[in-house]
Order: C-alpha cells, then structure tokens, then sequence
C-alpha cells in the first residue's frame, strides 16, 4: 500500500463481502421455493427473499466498487485521498442504512414497510431492484455524491490517468443514471421504458467503464504490461460498450408498448454487445502473455482472467442468445433471462470486485505484495468452486428455460404457467444443488481470508 | 493492436462514440415519445388505474409475477390476465380475495394481501388497462 488513505478500502470490502454471504444465503432459499412452494411462507414469501437477494447483490457491488476506487484512485493519482474521514463516515451511513432497509423488508410486509416510510409522499418503491424506500434511495445519492466529490477531488490534486479518468466517468454515470430511479409516471409503458435508464444504462453501460478500468488497474500492476498498451486497449473495450450498448437498451422495449422500429435498433444493435467482453478476454489474456513479471498474488491473477471470461459467457454469449426480437418473443420473462442474469452478473461485477479484492486485500492487511501460498491456494479453490457451480446453475436454468419457452410459448398445444413450472421441476432441483455448492464456495472463499495468515508470503518462485 | 493506432486515437473513438450514441438514443426516447399516445392506451388511463399501479407497487406484485415479461419469474404473467380470465375484472378480484392465509401445502401460493374493495378494484382496472396496451402481439399465446 502506497498511500496510507487507501486503507479506508478496507470495510468497504468487509461489509462487501458479508453481504454477499447473505445474498447467497437468501439464494438457496429462492431456490428451494421454487421447488417447495411453501418454504417459510408466509412468514418469508417468495417476493421477499427475492428481494433481499436481489438488493443485496446490488448493494454489496456498490460497497465493492466504492472500496475499489477508494484503493485505486489514490494510487493512480499518486496522493493521498481527499478526505479519508469523508469516506468512513459514508461508509457507515451507507452500512446502516444498507442494514435497515434489508431489515425492513423482512420484518414487516413490503406495504407496510411503505406506509412506514411514507412512500405516499414521493412514491419510488414497488419496481424491480429499485424497491428500496424512497429515503434510502435519498441516502443512496448523498452517499453517492459524497463518494464522487471525495475521489474527484483527490483526482484533481494528483496524476490523471486514463484508469482513473474512466472509472470515475463510469461512476459518475452510474449516480447520474440512478436519478431515473426517482421517475415513476403513473403511465406503465413509460414507466418501464424509463426504468431500463437505470437498469440496462448501469449493468450494460456505464458498470462495464468501471468493470474495465479496475481490469486494467489490477494488469497493469500484475503484469507489468507498459501502461500505455493497457490504456489502449481499455479505451478501444469502453468505446465498444457504449457504442453498442446505448442503442443495445432497445432489446428491452420490444414488447412494453413501445413502437416496433426497437426490434431493429435493439436486435442490431444488442447483437454486438458480446464484442466489448470478446475484447476484454483476448485483452486479459494477452497482456497476462506479455507479462514483464510473475506477479506472487497468482490468485488475483486467476480472478482477472476468470472475470474476462466469465463475462464473455454470461453477458455476451448467454445474452446474445435471446437477444435478436424473433427469439425474444418466445424467450421473453422466462428461466432464459434468469441463466443469463446470473451468468452475467457473477462474471462481470461479482467477479471483477472479487478480482479487486484479491490483488488489494494482502495490502490492506500488511503484507508487501501478496498473500501466503496456503492462503492463495484455498481462495483458489474457491475461484473453482464457485465458478463450476456458477456455469451448472446457468445450464440447469437454461435447460429449464428452453422446456418453458417451447411447452408454454412455442408449441401449438401451450400449457399454463403452473403445469410448466411442475414439468420442469427437475432442472429447479438440480440447480438448487448446485446453489449449494456455489454457496460451499462462498464459504471456502471466507475461510481463505483466515488461513495462512502466519505464513510467510508466496514469492514468485512458489507461484511460477 | 499496431503502433500506427494510439491511445489518443482509442480515446477519441470513445468521446465521439459514446457522445453520438448517447444523442441516437435521445432522438429515439424523443420520438418514442411522441409516438406512445398511439400505443400506451392512455386514453384508458384512468384514476382508478392509477391507483391500481399503486397497490401493485405498495404489494410488490413483481416480485413473483412478470408484467409484459418483466419481474421474478415465479408466477404467472399479468400483462394478459385479463383476457385469460374470460375479460372479468370479478374473476380476478374474486381470486386474489381468495387466496389463504397460510398458503397451499407444498405448493406456491399468492399471500393474502387483505385489500380493501377500492383496492382491489383498482388492481383489476390496472390488469385490465394493461392488457389494452399495445405489446406487437406479445405474449405469443394466451397462457402468457
């Protein structure tokens, strides 16, 4: 660690992966549901346990990216960062009010939560993954905004760097975009349509800038490729993504009443999203070729590479898929969008906080550049754990999803929703098996941060 | 990537990309506005539909239920309920009142919600409304 600043990172990392452990958890829960209806109901509907796990994601990603920028900025503008006492006191604005909302959801049916928070006055809640009560949507921004000033500032007095710049131009859209969160117009089709401006402008817009800049951090400084290359090829991977992914959000205004020219725009355009995540493996996996040094965290290694690959899968393959509108009529709101939601969340965002975590963590903890061989070797393992489990949940899903789409939707003889579910029944069971594993993973991954702790640090040597 | 091609270049692909997109994309939520009069059945929009959306955002309905194909995917699609249930706005008040309490053993089950009469009947003018919008014929079939 460079600067002494950059540690406030690490609760920010904490907390993230806390959360995480109870995304996961609520997960097997969702899981098991859909195979036993009445798992915890009433106390813990479906609704709820879905929401938990949804927000939670959303809400330890945010925790993620803040700490990674909380690391990164600092070291790329080679001072220390604005106001590190800024940054605790939002963090645990954020912490609490992260907390109380979860707690909230759970303890008191969703419209009382609403009365509650007088949602009357401003109503915002109600909408998927925007669901959080209009004050903590408040507090988000603030905390948001707090956060921008803080690294803008530390920016501004330091070295720019193309890292740096892109990341912070992706964060500042992800709170600009969020502001679309607050617009819910009595008119459905409008409120869907501006719905996407938060949802798709995030996760296949501006969180891809911040995806590849904290990429291009973690090569840059395990490789030892000439910046120069590296800002390149992250400016040529951006380009892509907005390129493609700003007209790509009319794949979602196919059938919410919105006219027919978005088949064409959105099919065209979607269609070409895959190529930014191609880009961002052949990236990853050149410059790890070309690598001037054997970096000793091989783990953080691993997670970069997995990250590229894995986004590929989930966001690009698993996207295109369902993409092009003929498909989509038939694949629209079934188990298909659910594989690829998996796939692509865990490969991007999961896995590039996880690839963050791992290269910034040894420092935060002391150590010089990485953690012990024992210790690498079981966050490894984790690495595996969780992937495999990841790529069988997202096969068992689809196979669901491919049954659903032709027994319900396709076919001349179309059966009801519930009859469907029971058919396909089986795939739900398998991939609560494989939520299992995935959660025995997590788990590995927790006890890595605990175990070899004492050893001395892995050197080159051991990891070549 | 060759020597000829610098990260000033790449850097400039990115502005001008993004800020040429970004403004296609403002000029086609422009036009999408103007022409969703034709499209929205706002004409149907009704204070009773409005409120109606509310009670399905105060009960999170799309937390289990898609609505022309976006939500959870745990129960069935409402963009078309409606005409599923033989055009009645009683069938599907008459089915949320009678969902029970603790649920069906083994199977999933709607929780009771314990709406009011203005409620429910805002709910089934909402469904009802929605199923006037114009999706280019989705869902494909009836069964959503």
């Amino acid at each position: 660690m460079t600067y002494q600043s950059q540690s406030v990172a690490k609760p920010y990392f904490i907390v993230a992966i806390a959360l995480f452990v109870g995304q996961i958890l609520f997960g097997t829960i969702l899981g098991l549901q859909y195979v036993i209806g009445d798992f915890l109901f009433p106390e813990i509907p479906f609704n709820v346990a879905r929401m938990v796990h949804t927000n939670l994601l959303i809400v330890w990603l945010l925790f993620g990216f803040m700490g990674a920028a909380y690391y990164l900025i600092p070291e790329e503008s080679e001072t220390e960062l604005f106001s590190p006492f800024l940054a605790i006191l939002m963090f645990w604005i954020f912490a609490v009010a992260g907390v109380l909302t979860i707690l909230g959801y759970l303890l008191v049916p969703y419209a009382t939560l609403a009365e509650l928070t007088m949602d009357d006055l401003f109503p915002t809640m109600g909408r998927e993954f925007l669901e959080q009560p209009t004050i903590t949507k408040i507090g988000i921004v603030i905390v948001a905004l707090s956060f921008l000033f803080n690294i803008g500032m530390t920016m501004l007095k330091g070295r720019k760097t193309a890292v740096s710049l892109v990341l912070m131009i992706g964060l500042t859209g992800l709170a600009v975009f969020f502001l679309f969160a607050f617009y819910v117009p009595e008119n459905l089709v409008k409120d869907k349509f501006y719905w996407w401006f938060v949802v798709h402008l995030w996760v296949e817009g501006v969180w891809e800038l911040i995806m590849g800049a904290i990429l291009a951090f973690v090569l840059i400084k395990t490789t030892g490729v000439d910046r120069e290359v590296i800002e390149k090829w992250l400016y040529v991977i951006i380009a892509m993504s907005l390129i493609t992914g700003l007209i790509g959000t009319g794949h979602h205004f196919y059938w919410i009443g919105t006219p027919e020219y978005w088949q064409w725009w959105g099919s065209i355009f979607s269609a070409m999203e895959p190529i930014p995540f191609f880009m961002m493996t052949i990236f990853a996996f050149n410059m790890v070729n070309r690598r001037r040094r054997n970096h000793p965290n091989q783990a953080a290694v691993l997670w970069a590479l997995g990250t590229a690959v894995m986004a590929f899968l989930g966001a690009g393959v698993w996207g295109f898929l369902h993409t092009l509108a003929p498909v989509n009529y038939f694949t629209h709101g079934t188990q298909i969008t659910a594989a690829h939601g998996h796939m692509a969340f865990y490969g991007a965002y999961v896995m590039i906080v996880l690839t963050m975590i791992s290269y910034s963590m040894p420092m935060l903890n002391g150590r010089k550049e990485a953690n012990s061989n024992k210790s690498q070797i079981v966050e490894m393992w984790s690495f595996w754990i969780m992937t495999v489990s990841m790529v069988f949940i997202t096969l068992f899903l689809t196979g669901a999803g491919i049954l659903q789409t032709y027994m319900q939707r396709y076919t001349d003889t179309p059966i009801s929703f519930m009859e469907v579910q029971d058919k396909v029944a089986i795939f739900y069971w398998l991939r609560e098996g494989a939520g299992i594993f995935f959660l025995i993973g997590l788990i590995v991954y927790v006890a890595s941060f605990f175990i070899g702790g004492d050893e001395p640090e892995a050197t080159v040597k051991d990891a070549a | 990537m060759s020597e000829t091609f610098t990260k000033s270049m790449a850097r400039n692909i990115f502005y001008g990309g993004s800020v040429f997109f970004f403004l296609l994309l403002l000029a086609l939520t422009f036009d999408t506005e103007s022409a969703l009069p034709e499209l929205d059945n706002r004409e149907n929009l009704t204070e009773e539909v409005a409120l109606g959306k509310r009670v399905w955002e105060k009960n999170n309905c799309v937390g289990c239920h898609t609505l022309l194909g976006e939500g959870a995917y745990f129960a069935p699609e409402l963009g078309n309920v409606y005409q599923r249930f033989g055009n009645s706005t009683d069938a599907i008040k008459g089915f949320i009142m009678s969902r029970p309490k603790d649920g069906i053993p083994g199977r999933r089950s709607m929780p009771q919600f314990n709406l009011s009469d203005e409620e429910l009947e805002g709910i089934a003018q909402f469904l009802k409304y929605t199923s006037g919008i114009n999706t280019q014929n989705w869902p494909p079939n009836i069964q959503g």
